[in-house]
């Protein structure tokens, strides 16, 4: 893994090499490739055994998926995001990074959809039982947006900085290089400026682009970034260079509006548990774990069985869960979290509270993927909004109390049971 | 009271265990006494009372199951499991010489050290009573280092009670038994009534020099914890046993979280005052 990944109590996105003291804080002049030569970037990149995954077209939206050169990228497209609206549209220009992020995000890559974890062999009357230790891909990521950056940091610390690593995310996240792309324009759902995860890239990275419509402004953040360049015909960037890379950034700066306020949030929404708020926000939520999915950070999986068929080879599959699910709860048959109020305030709690208890972060980055994405459009920064109102004013809270179909239900009386626990 | 298995393995890896013995207890439990296949890892095998390991028949899955058996016999693993679910109906289902898998120990543990010197309590409620046996075996293994050790154990009736075969051997190393059903028959000569009026009723040496544990449905846990408090027993000194969905066991997959705790990791002992706040949260 990298040198800086799980240390625990760094809150700022890790560097991604041990050369860290050389960039931080002190950055580096910004160097220039022209537009026709990011295609030698990918080749040098390819020559070095990286699979190159970055953006691309595919069922009208902006994805990550494997590239094979620049004709790849979403040469010319952009994105209109709003809640629960996502549009693919064509661009004045021919940027090839000029979206915000779509649905997908880079931990599919990292901390794939599916996995083998174990393996079960029938030998005789006995099992042999042993792990799925393949070499994991080489990926080298391009296009990382900054709070994507942060969102890669937060699931360090959930996969590598535990008492128990996840083999599969360490592999891939030792091996992996990082070439990012500061944001030059914002959708309305973004909020990075709240979370402080961008819009700028400050660390984290092996290379930083800046797009300007004649190439690249190019920021190095580490050695393995600075080996990448070496033989690519880089050149200092020139003054109107430079300052068109500034507007850019400074565009998306501006046009990031969406904000949420984070002070004292986690004690407040601890506070609020028995707010009758999570049943007004259950009539709107479907419960279709959409925003888990999309969401760069939410880390929730289970692990099912996959035999063949004459059942003596059994596969260990892990999955991608969500909290939003009856069955992720499930005790004994019994759902501990059977109603989508509880899952709503399961998943909000964690994502902006406990998950600094667990993790000495916020799980949130301010992508606004869980507001593109939700069906009928729920924007979290709003729900905590009304809960910040709600608990200001206890007057509020029990209009709302009364007016909401049902709150959750009282605790029953104590029974005279002993009944078995499994 | 972090625990982890073999830190530098691959923490998905099970071991072959072989089901070497079955206790048929009550009706829908039993226990199974299990063998590493591998001896190497059967050398390095040890655990802390109230941890638990993840049972694994392939094909079927995994479940949590606390560890019953005595953390000083070295050489077996015993586990009492309630047919409850897919994988314990199979679990309770294997005949002897099965070969199933085995991750752990995982979780925190009961206070069995800090205990020393103080009276104990442990408050036992049906199946609840599985994972306070080590602390049982553990603290009669050492006798001289406890004041008064207590157990009241609950049920819902005379036949439900967890191990009653040991209650004598118990009795007479020193731990005082109190069995209390909601339903007697005509031969039951213990109490009757839930495990909180017992416990209301105790005759307490010192409650500031108590502690008490508790494993059960966690209204009874809740219950118990506030006749406790109610007797003088300091907050800091009341622990419980938690129960929740455990898929990985190494705080990885979200499915045990309970507030800010991942059961499988801060749980599932639990000094009262860390839930305090939310253990009487509907559908945390």
């Amino acid at each position: 893994m990298t040198e800086s990944a799980a240390v625990p109590g760094i809150v700022a996105p890790a560097m991604n090499s041990g050369d860290s003291s050389d960039f931080i804080g002190n950055r580096r002049p910004e160097s220039f490739l022209l537009r026709d030569d990011l295609q030698l970037l990918m080749r040098r990149l390819q020559e070095d055994g990286y699979t190159i995954v970055g953006p691309k077209v595919d069922q009208d939206a902006i994805v990550y998926g494997e590239l094979t050169g620049v004709s790849d990228l979403p040469q010319g497209w952009t994105d209109q995001q709003q809640p629960g609206k996502y549009r693919l549209v064509p661009r004045d220009d021919q940027r090839m990074f000029g979206y915000v992020p779509g649905p997908h995000s880079w931990k599919q890559f990292l901390f794939p959809p599916s996995a083998i974890v174990a393996t079960a062999q029938r030998v005789g009357s006995s099992w042999q039982m042993s792990t799925q230790d393949e070499p994991a891909p080489r990926y080298a990521f391009l296009g990382v947006r900054s709070c994507e950056l942060s969102a890669i940091a937060i699931q360090d610390k959930v996969f590598l900085g535990g008492a128990f690593v996840d083999p599969h995310y360490e592999q891939r996240r030792d091996a992996v290089l990082l070439i990012a792309v500061n944001c030059t324009q914002a959708a309305p759902v973004c909020f990075c400026t709240s979370m402080k995860t961008g819009p700028r890239c400050q660390s984290g990275f092996d290379l930083a682009l800046t797009e300007i419509d004649t190439g690249f402004l190019v920021e190095i953040g580490s050695e393995r970034g600075r080996l990448l360049v070496e033989a690519l015909p880089l050149r200092p960037a020139v003054s109107e260079e430079i300052r068109a890379g500034e507007r850019g950034r400074a565009d998306a700066e501006r046009q990031v509006t969406k904000q949420m306020n984070t002070e004292g949030l986690h004690d407040l929404l601890l506070e609020q548990l028995k707010s009758p708020h999570w049943e007004t926000v259950a009539e709107r939520c479907l419960s279709c774990t959409n925003c888990t999915m999309v969401c760069p950070t939410c880390f929730c999986s289970s692990v099912t069985e996959v035999s063949d068929l004459s059942g003596d080879r059994v596969q260990r599959e892990r999955q991608w869960d969500s909290c939003f699910n009856v069955d992720f709860s499930r005790v004994n048959g019994i759902p501990s979290r059977d109603s989508i109020s509880s899952r709503y305030r399961q998943w909000l709690t964690h994502k902006l509270a406990t998950w600094q208890d667990q993790f000495g972060t916020s799980g949130c980055v301010g992508c606004g993927r869980c507001i593109t994405w939700c069906p009928p459009g729920i924007d979290l920064t709003e729900e905590v909004r009304t809960l910040r109102q709600l608990a200001e004013s206890p007057q509020l809270t029990a209009a709302i109390g009364e007016t909401a179909s049902s709150s959750l239900p009282p605790n029953t009386a104590p029974q005279n049971t002993t009944e078995g626990r499994g | 009271m972090a625990a982890t298995c073999e830190p530098n393995q691959n923490p998905w890896l099970s071991h072959s265990v072989r089901i070497a013995g079955i206790t048929r207890e009550i009706p829908g439990v039993l226990t199974l006494d299990l063998e590493f296949e591998d001896s190497a890892r059967a050398a390095t095998w040890a655990f802390r009372p109230g941890q638990f390991t993840m049972l694994y028949v392939p094909g079927v899955g995994e479940s949590a199951i606390s560890i019953s058996g005595d953390a000083a016999d070295t050489g077996r693993i015993r586990q009492t499991i309630r047919d409850a679910g897919n994988v314990t109906h199979s679990l309770t289902g294997l005949p002897i010489g099965a070969t199933i898998g085995l991750r752990g120990p995982f979780g925190s543990s009961w206070p069995v050290d800090e205990c020393r010197g103080r009276d104990v309590i442990l408050v036992a409620g049906g199946i609840g009573l599985a994972p306070l046996r080590p602390v049982i075996y553990h603290m009669l293994h050492h006798r001289q280092q406890y004041q008064e050790l207590t157990l009241i154990v609950g049920a819902r009736d005379p036949a439900l009670l967890l191990y009653p075969g040991e209650f004598e051997h118990w009795r007479t190393q020193g731990l005082n038994i109190i069995p209390t059903v909601d339903h007697a028959d005509e031969s039951w000569r213990g109490g009757v009534g839930v495990v909180t009026t017992v416990l209301e009723r105790l005759w307490l040496r010192s409650p500031a020099e108590t502690m008490l544990m508790t494993c059960g449905p966690e209204v009874m846990m809740w219950y118990t914890m506030q006749t406790a408090l109610g007797r003088g027993i300091p907050a800091g000194s009341l622990f419980l046993s938690m129960e929740r969905n455990m898929n990985c066991a190494i705080a990885l997959c979200g499915h045990c979280q309970f507030g800010p705790y991942f059961l499988c990791r801060e749980g599932p002992v639990f000094r009262f005052e860390q839930l305090r706040s939310i253990l009487r949260i509907d559908d945390l």
